[in-house]
């Protein structure tokens, strides 16, 4: 399972949001045996050509990444990206370029709001499968985002 | 020994090692070597043709090895050979 901490969710919303470009950027946390924490969000420049329907992380920025991991004793735990105006389902295109263990967060933003954050990672026959995707409120209060978007509610 | 710098994602592969040092002449030889050690990379690495797969940059050095002799691309003593992979993808609407 996947868990986002719930003081990263207004960065993460906001690093897509009112954007008309596929916005894209890496998640680091932790890993604790089969869940992820995911505690901090960066954003990455879309290197795409055609960055209105399509991202591309460059392979510079990429190694950045990594080693932002390595110095602060993080694991680089995915990647996340935003569908304007698409639902927050992977495409044929995020299939082909999956990466074995990495979670792919994907942000449905309609109408430059983010509708839905789901998460999926790549699966042994090589389809990406969702998992299961909560918010880590630090009240000990867990809800899964998809189910249960307003904390409120 | 040339340094092979392992991604996050084929860490499992390689019993968490981050870095690895190998004796190699070419890229294709140290990814022969790696493979020997660890036979799930092959798959991640080498498509059926035994090309490096398009999803994923080999750097030797700061190089990229499509812009030298792809898989032949020497790799000296000391070298540092990094392994990354492309991220990228696109909304639904983008299929082929």
């Amino acid at each position: 399972m996947v868990y986002l901490y719930q003081s990263i969710l207004t960065p993460l919303k906001s690093s897509v949001e009112h954007e008309t470009d596929e916005c894209c950027g890496f998640l680091f946390g932790a890993e604790i045996g089969e869940n992820r924490i995911i505690s901090m969000i960066m954003k990455a420049e879309n290197d795409a050509l055609d960055r209105r329907r399509t991202f591309r992380i460059s392979p510079k920025n990429y190694l950045a990444a990594e080693n932002f991991a390595t110095w602060n004793n993080l694991q680089l735990i995915g990647i996340y990206h935003s569908h304007p105006n698409s639902p927050a389902v992977p495409s044929e295109l995020d299939r082909i370029a999956a990466q074995p263990y990495f979670s792919y967060v994907i942000l449905s933003v309609m109408n430059k709001k983010v509708e839905a954050i789901r998460s999926w990672h790549l699966n042994s026959q090589f389809q990406l499968e969702e998992e299961p995707l909560f918010v880590l409120n630090i009240n000990k209060d867990v809800y899964g985002y998809r189910n249960h978007p307003n904390p409120a509610a | 020994m040339a340094t092979v710098i392992i991604p996050t994602p084929l860490r499992r592969f390689t019993n968490n090692a981050a870095r690895l040092t190998v004796e190699a002449n070419s890229v294709l030889e140290m990814i022969q070597c790696l493979v020997k050690d660890f036979p799930d990379l092959k798959k991640h690495l080498l498509d059926a043709n035994g090309k490096v797969p398009s999803f994923i940059n080999i750097f030797v050095d700061d190089d990229d090895i499509r812009n030298l002799q792809q898989e032949q691309t020497v790799v000296k003593e000391n070298a540092t050979v990094s392994i990354v992979p492309a991220i990228a993808g696109g909304a639904p609407s983008t299929k082929a």
